[in-house]
């Protein structure tokens, strides 16, 4: 027996439904089928390999590489921009002279695509035009091509990543000061406590929901923005800028080999279910809700 | 407590924000030969500017982002809010196991599924074209999220009102639910303009011609490492296509930042 509700609701759901099963999640259960079969190529059909692309993956250098720099990647862009995310947000809420202009500074980032950012650090970063090398030179240290050098590309990729999401991220922790009330900080003041105190005790706590919301947008940012790498670096030097999704867009759409780009596929879709796991399990059992 | 020090980080952090952008500018404004030089008085030109648009079809760029971007938007707003307002309004059994489900979308975006939704488009013979650009991100968890939250908000008492004067679903969803929802209307489609003005691996991946391209797309010719890069016109380019929203950006500054701060809150 269908219920009244249900015969409204579902027409009501039924694009938003068809969508999500051909765009979602027929696709990941496709990208597992495919993982463990081979290619297709010409007339031959995708056989069963089993575990065999897994196997490969644990003998390909370039994916070990990948692997390790998004761990890199993830592990200096999430605290690096969460933290420069909350200091904007103190300073553009304190009060300050000219607010309103500083708040732009830091926001403007966050609406130019991430192919226009990569092309004005490139020219920042270009070696004896570039703003960085000049000043470099003046101490006679110039000449450096910071995206053409494996020690430093990655780096280079790093800062303008933190740059570009630092300013987003900002206005979440605005939004969220703002919420405080007043009388809060009020009476803590009164309570004698300081700054410091007032920040650690009060203005963090209360912000944690907002700091949760924050770390799964800056996760999922981490591996998913490689517009960069494509525009800059495309992997290299020597791999040393390869990151996972990056490599899954090489292996499929340079070398065309599909199957092993589901199986890579499908250790980002772990990674992203390992995190949605831990964010359910464990961080939403730390969290205050108001 | 003392201000100075608190103005001096925060305007010094500012500068350090914005000097990339700024660089990019005073290059593409002036001569190549000032390129890396500064110079207070070098000679303003928009040479550079012109030269670029006469080399690319930005104007086509431009008109295939646009379509996009209005169909996307416009897309999501129906997808989303009928299926938002059939949570809300019509729960029914397994109602919130299915809800749950939407929200796998918001960790699974479908960069990620890149390759298998390439073969899918392919198999509907889209390629190359604007709806395929649009189709993954046309009902957006974070759409129906949203709206839904809005939704919940709605005092039963007018849903309840306007049913007594015989109105259907679809005639209480879009004489009180919408008008009621304004806000966070003006908020999604705002942050999905900048999203999917700005959107560049997909498109990437799906287009491969002048009248399909968005700007993203195209302006990725430019970004070549190579020795001998003109500058002027890499920045110019650059400045070039992200000027329209650039600007509108500018103009509506307080409407985005409200915009994107309403969108985070829960």
């Amino acid at each position: 027996m269908i219920s009244r509700n249900a015969r409204i609701a579902w027409p009501l759901l039924a694009p938003a439904a068809v969508l999500l099963v051909v765009f979602t999640f027929y696709p990941t259960v496709a990208t597992l089928i495919d993982a463990l079969h081979s290619t297709p190529r010409g007339r031959r059909p995708a056989e069963w390999v089993g575990g065999g692309h897994f196997a490969t993956m644990a003998n390909d250098p370039i994916f070990r590489q990948a692997f390790v720099n998004n761990l890199i990647y993830a592990a200096v862009i999430i605290p690096a921009s969460m933290g420069l995310a909350l200091a904007m947000a103190l300073l553009v809420n304190a009060r300050i002279g000219g607010r309103a202009l500083v708040r732009l500074a830091f926001f403007t980032p966050t609406i130019l695509p991430m192919i226009a950012v990569a092309n004005i650090w490139m020219f920042f970063y270009a070696p004896d035009y570039g703003l960085i090398d000049q000043v470099l030179g003046l101490v006679g240290l110039g000449g450096n091509n910071l995206l053409g050098m494996p020690g430093t590309a990655l780096w280079a990729l790093i800062v303008i990543t933190v740059w570009k999401l630092a300013g987003f991220f900002m206005i979440f922790y605005l939004a969220a000061l703002q919420q405080i009330p007043p009388a809060l900080l009020e009476a803590a003041t009164l309570e004698g406590a300081g700054p410091a105190q007032r920040l650690r005790r009060v203005i963090l706590p209360l912000l944690m929901p907002t700091t949760l919301f924050i770390l799964i947008n800056a996760v999922i940012e981490a591996f998913r923005l490689v517009d960069h790498v494509i525009a800059l670096t495309r992997g290299g030097p020597n791999n040393s800028t390869q990151l996972l999704l990056h490599y899954i867009y090489q292996v499929a759409f340079s070398y065309w080999d599909t199957g092993y780009a589901a199986a890579l596929s499908v250790v980002l879709l772990g990674v992203l279910a390992l995190i949605a796991l831990i964010q359910f399990g464990v961080l939403d059992k730390r969290i205050h809700y108001r | 407590m003392n201000r100075v020090p608190l103005n001096l980080i925060a305007w010094s952090l500012a500068l350090l924000w914005v000097l990339p952008l700024l660089y990019a500018i005073w290059t593409a404004i002036h001569p190549p030969v000032y390129a890396a030089r500064f110079d207070l008085f070098a000679p303003l030109t928009l040479e550079n500017f012109v030269r670029v648009w006469n080399a690319v079809p930005f104007d086509r760029y431009f008109l295939n982002t646009l379509m996009l971007v209005v169909f996307v938007v416009i897309s999501q707003f129906v997808i989303c809010t009928l299926a938002a307002y059939a949570f809300v309004v019509f729960p029914f059994r397994g109602s919130d196991w299915l809800f749950m489900l939407v929200l796998v979308q918001m960790m699974v975006k479908p960069e990620v599924l890149l390759v298998r939704n390439y073969a899918t488009i392919a198999q509907m013979g889209l390629l190359d074209t604007i709806p395929a650009i649009a189709l993954p991100y046309l009902a957006s968890a974070f759409g129906i999220f949203l709206f839904r939250q809005a939704f919940k908000s709605v005092p039963r008492e007018l849903d309840e009102a306007a049913r007594m004067e015989g109105a259907g679903p679809l005639a209480v969803l879009w004489r009180v639910y919408v008008p009621l929802a304004r806000s966070t209307y003006l908020a999604y489609g705002l942050v999905m303009v900048a999203y999917h003005w700005n959107n560049f691996l997909w498109p990437l991946i799906i287009t491969n011609s002048v009248a399909t391209r968005p700007i993203t797309v195209g302006l990725q010719v430019f970004s070549t490492v190579e020795q001998g890069i003109d500058w002027p016109t890499v920045t110019a380019a650059t400045l070039l296509s992200v000027a329209p929203l650039l600007i509108a950006f500018l103009i509506f500054q307080r409407q985005f930042v409200q915009s994107f701060m309403r969108a985070g809150i829960r």
